[in-house]
């Protein structure tokens, strides 16, 4: 339903996005991460037909975002950074202008607005002026804008931006509930999100895309895939003994030790190629009977895969782009 | 088409819906009212009842230099604020045509002048209770004042797309709209007379608001005159889509 070739925007001698491509099929939840200032806004407002692209393609439902720009936006349900609305309407007034720029029907207005308001949870606030309400309730405001055509095509920046725990989690059960029929295109800079929503995750850095797959492709990059962290109680191992008894294994690549993890020795075991080596470990413990408390897998972390990637002057980079 | 339109339709609702919200259309309309008022009914300025005349040739005489500085108080919001609040892009990514938007807008503080001058009312019940005016020039001097706001009000539409900032959009237009009032006010012709040589002075007084509603003013509805105001709108209007998308990135 999305698909983007080579999109490059320059403002000036600053080139913001340099050839992003990436398609999202119905049913798919895109994450779009990256640094501030990586292009993930410019990227979303090409695709959006705000900005036009210097060069490159934005497709959407078969329609190209330059020639068709109308026939495109009406597709689109779109959330822009900040959830800009008219401070001195109402909910109500807002969403009304909405609905008629959008074309619902006049006798379906109502009961539409109604409905997409209750989505969001804005039913006791629809006749105060937005200006007077939080930032909760402002982005949910954004959000009843975005969804009220029931768009097949949803791009948000930042849905969750200001919201507090709560109401994070309601805004992703609602992705979630909406995710089947449509193309969700979503930026954050909370990985958390993109584990629990996203089905498939793009980092973009200094305007390239530098890693995509799903949240776990990803997490397996992390040189913690695969890692076996084990604790210890202080003073029940001789710690040096361990760690070099760990490191003879042929699978092991080195041994971090952490003296006092929160009143508990840890070691994390480093695997070599991010293989699998629990079972190694695990029969080493068992042989040498130490007192493990706790041995656990670790499956990789998204915010040190992106740490990774996109740290000033990461070599990794290029290694993971291709 | 029939789509574009509704669109426009909607944003002007908004537009004009927007001017009530807050507490500048009520300002606005009072002060325009009451300087109307003083201006027209004062001795040593309208000297309405002095002159003896049953017509409202003073009442009409004030509007360009009112409209200097009231018409940009409702044009200087039309784009800066969108691009302050973030709004632009909203309105930007509907599926609106940037000229529907444009137009939308425009009609939206063009009729909102109309209905504060509409409300001038009863300037004509006072004369026609006077006197015995015609009411046919009254009606034409109605009609030119009301093109020439919406002339001062396109040249605002675009003095407010080249900026996010309410106050510059103000001063801008003022001193844009002082420039079209002044090509055609008498001591700038004088001042002309003396080195400009014919055709440049002709080619200024054209573009003078004050030759144009003079005349209007005075009953005599001369097509060049409407098609001046109407080319002046419509070359405003495409000016500010222009802008309006060509400003959007900064």
């Amino acid at each position: 339903m999305i698909e983007i070739n080579g999109l490059v925007k320059r403002f000036g001698a600053l080139t913001a996005v340099n050839g992003v491509s990436f398609s999202v099929k119905r049913g798919e939840v895109l994450g779009f991460l990256g640094p501030n200032g990586a292009g993930k806004s410019t990227t979303m407002k090409m695709l959006t037909g705000y900005l036009l692209p210097t060069a490159g393609r934005a497709v959407v439902c078969g329609h190209d975002v330059e020639q068709e720009p109308i026939a495109v936006k009406e597709k689109i349900g779109y959330l822009p950074e900040g959830a800009p609305a008219y401070p001195d309407m109402t909910p109500w007034e807002f969403l009304n202008f909405i609905a008629q720029v959008r074309g619902v029907e006049r006798k379906r207005r109502r009961s539409r607005i109604e409905e997409v308001a209750s989505m969001v949870h804005l039913e006791g606030v629809m006749r105060q002026t937005i200006e007077t309400l939080s930032k909760g309730y402002k982005r949910r405001v954004g959000l009843a804008q975005a969804i009220l055509h029931d768009p097949e095509v949803l791009v948000m920046d930042e849905p969750t931006d200001g919201l507090d725990p709560n109401q994070k989690f309601e805004v992703r059960a609602l992705i979630q509930r909406m995710s089947p029929t449509k193309a969700i295109v979503l930026s954050t800079h909370i990985l958390e999100e993109v584990e629990a929503v996203c089905t498939r995750a793009i980092i973009i850095d200094r305007g390239r895309v530098v890693a995509d797959g799903t949240p776990s492709e990803l997490c397996a990059r992390s040189r913690l895939h695969h890692a076996v962290r084990m604790t210890f109680k202080i003073g029940s191992v001789d710690v040096g003994l361990v760690r070099a008894d760990l490191q003879r294994l042929g699978g092991v690549d080195s041994v971090e030790v952490n003296p006092n993890d929160r009143g508990r020795v840890s070691m994390i075991v480093y695997p070599k190629d991010r293989a699998s080596i629990a079972s190694e470990v695990g029969a080493q413990a068992r042989a040498r009977g130490w007192p493990v408390e706790e041995l656990q897998v670790e499956l990789g972390r998204l915010d040190e895969v992106f740490r990774t990637i996109t740290a000033p002057g990461s070599l990794d980079a290029q290694e993971v782009r291709s | 088409m029939n789509g574009a339109l509704r669109k426009m339709w909607a944003v002007f609702k908004r537009e004009l819906g927007g001017y009530f919200l807050t507490p500048v259309a009520y300002v606005f309309i009072v002060i325009f009212l009451l300087l109307c008022g003083v201006f027209t009914f004062s001795e040593s300025m309208g000297g309405f009842f002095e002159r003896g005349q049953a017509d409202l040739r003073t009442f009409f005489g004030f509007h360009p230099w009112l409209y200097l500085f009231l018409v940009p108080a409702v044009s200087m919001r039309l784009w800066a604020e969108e691009r302050k609040q973030g709004t632009l892009e909203l309105l930007m990514t509907l599926p609106i045509p940037l000229w529907a938007a444009v137009a939308g807008k425009f009609m939206a503080a063009w009729v909102f002048c109309g209905i504060a001058l509409v409300l001038t009312f009863p300037m004509v019940i006072t004369v026609n209770y006077l006197g015995d005016p015609d009411n046919g020039i009254i009606l034409a001097a109605y009609l030119g004042s009301w093109l020439m706001a919406g002339g001062f009000l396109a040249i605002g539409s675009l003095v407010s797309a080249l900026t996010r900032n309410q106050v510059i959009a103000f001063v801008g237009t003022v001193v844009a709209c002082l420039g079209f009032l002044l090509a055609g006010f008498g001591p700038v012709t004088e001042v002309l007379n003396s080195w400009a040589p014919q055709t440049l002075i002709d080619a200024i007084t054209g573009f003078s608001f004050f030759t144009r509603f003079d005349s209007i003013s005075k009953g005599v509805i001369d097509l060049r005159d409407l098609l001046f105001f109407a080319t002046l709108i419509l070359v405003c209007l495409f000016g500010t889509a222009v802008m309006v998308d060509a400003k959007k990135a900064g």
